[in-house]
């Protein structure tokens, strides 16, 4: 979707998608990386 | 015969002649560059080859980088082509142990609040009058991370990337030095002796083979345009953790590694021309390199400081400074500073986690912003 934004509207909509998007994408990893450890624990071989 | 002898000599001193008065300028800038990576061990693998580009660049006449000029080769492969940076984040996943980031993976979160600086800056750059597209590549030298500033800046202002560059590159190598002051004045004394205990080696190879491919998918799927930013990373962290083909492991950690930083380093100093670099541009640039770094730190520390309340007093708000990309000099750095205030108190491990987090963070960061740009239409 292209559309025509001022300055101000930019630096906003960066800020907030932006740093709102890597957090939950982070999060979200974060979660599932948990789950995944979860679901293949260390085994004792590994140890 | 005397117009031939006379025309012969014009040859012989056509260079200085022909000298702009920024070329000896940017000349002694590559000595100091070359000094600061030999003298000082300031990121010298970069810095050498920067500085030596810089002075070649900047004698006349020699055509470096007009078109068939060696130095516009390896720019037009490597540069342009975004092959350089990507080639190199082979390197660095192969050499990058997510371990300790997968012992305790809600770190993550830290390696994702080290990045807002980026965001920061850039509407601070936007302020500063800056076009949309130059903001974006000013800010991403908050990302602390050389090769992935490298890969925006060339797409989307290449005018700018010999400046943004040098101000990755030695931002990045001074961060021992920015980093402190930050983490002191915005922990107490009680923040900062908080033992975090040791890391338990708890994560199995499977989660660690399956961590690269589920980056891989899910931010491609979230960020598709920073997929060959993840791609790459991954792909390098993939190889090393499959134990299977440690002949390209070691070739992509060393041999390509250091192939493609010399050339990348000689090619950054080929855009380092006197007559586009010598602006008041740069120097603002360094100056908001400079604020992009110190925002990361604010709020990687701010963050790790919510987290500390929100897990009762369990994480050392000091870690949120090792949330950038700089690895593992950060990490180092919050070990040390943890030390200061006790001496048994080992922040290493976990400190670690939040810069590899930190690393899967910038590059996060960066995909997320391209993405951002191609929804609204600014790519």
């Amino acid at each position: 979707m292209s559309m025509k934004m001022d300055n101000w509207t930019f630096g906003v909509t960066m800020i907030i998608v932006g740093m709102g998007g890597t957090l939950l994408t982070l999060w979200i990893l974060s979660l599932l990386m948990s789950f995944l450890k979860k679901v293949f624990p260390l085994a004792k071989e590994d140890k | 015969m005397s117009e031939a002898i006379v025309n012969g000599l014009y040859g012989l001193v056509a260079g200085f002649l022909n000298m702009h008065w920024s070329n000896p300028i940017m000349i002694v800038i590559g000595i100091v560059l070359l000094y600061l990576g030999i003298k000082k061990d300031i990121e010298p693998v970069l810095l050498v080859p920067i500085g030596f580009g810089c002075i070649l660049v900047n004698i006349p006449l020699a055509g470096l980088m007009e078109k068939d000029g060696f130095l516009r080769i390896i720019y037009e492969a490597g540069i342009i082509t975004e092959l350089f940076p990507l080639l190199i984040f082979v390197g660095i996943g192969a050499m990058t142990d997510f371990g300790p980031l997968l012992e305790n993976p809600k770190i993550f979160l830290l390696g994702a609040a080290g990045q807002f600086g980026i965001f920061l800056t850039l509407a601070l750059a936007l302020a500063l009058g800056f076009t949309k597209l130059e903001a974006v590549s000013i800010g991403i030298i908050g990302a602390c991370d050389g090769p992935t500033a490298i890969y925006v800046t060339s797409q989307y202002a290449p005018q700018l990337l010999g400046a943004v560059s040098v101000a990755a590159y030695c931002y990045m190598s001074l961060v021992p030095i920015i980093q402190p002051p930050i983490m002191r004045a915005l922990t107490t004394k009680e923040e900062k002796v908080i033992n975090m205990g040791m890391v338990k080696k708890s994560v199995s190879k499977t989660t660690k083979l399956l961590f690269p491919l589920i980056v891989t998918i899910l931010g491609g799927l979230i960020a598709p345009k920073g997929l060959p930013l993840l791609g790459t990373i991954m792909l390098g962290n993939f190889m090393k953790e499959c134990g299977v083909v440690s002949r390209l492991t070691k070739a992509s950690e060393n041999e390509i590694a250091n192939i493609v930083t010399l050339l990348l380093g000689i090619s950054i100093g080929a855009t380092m021309d006197g007559r586009v670099f010598l602006t008041s541009q740069t120097i603002i640039i360094l100056c908001l390199g400079f604020v992009a770094i110190c925002l990361d730190t604010a709020c990687g520390v701010l963050f790790g400081k919510l987290m500390k309340v929100l897990t009762g007093g369990r994480v050392n708000p000091l870690i949120g400074a090792a949330g950038i990309s700089a690895y593992p000099m950060s990490a180092r750095v919050v070990q040390k500073e943890g030390q200061k205030y006790d001496k048994k108190n080992y922040l290493l491990m976990h400190a670690m986690g939040a810069n590899t987090g930190g690393q899967v963070g910038s590059v996060m960061a960066a995909a997320v912003m391209l993405s951002i740009l191609k929804g609204i239409g600014v790519i």
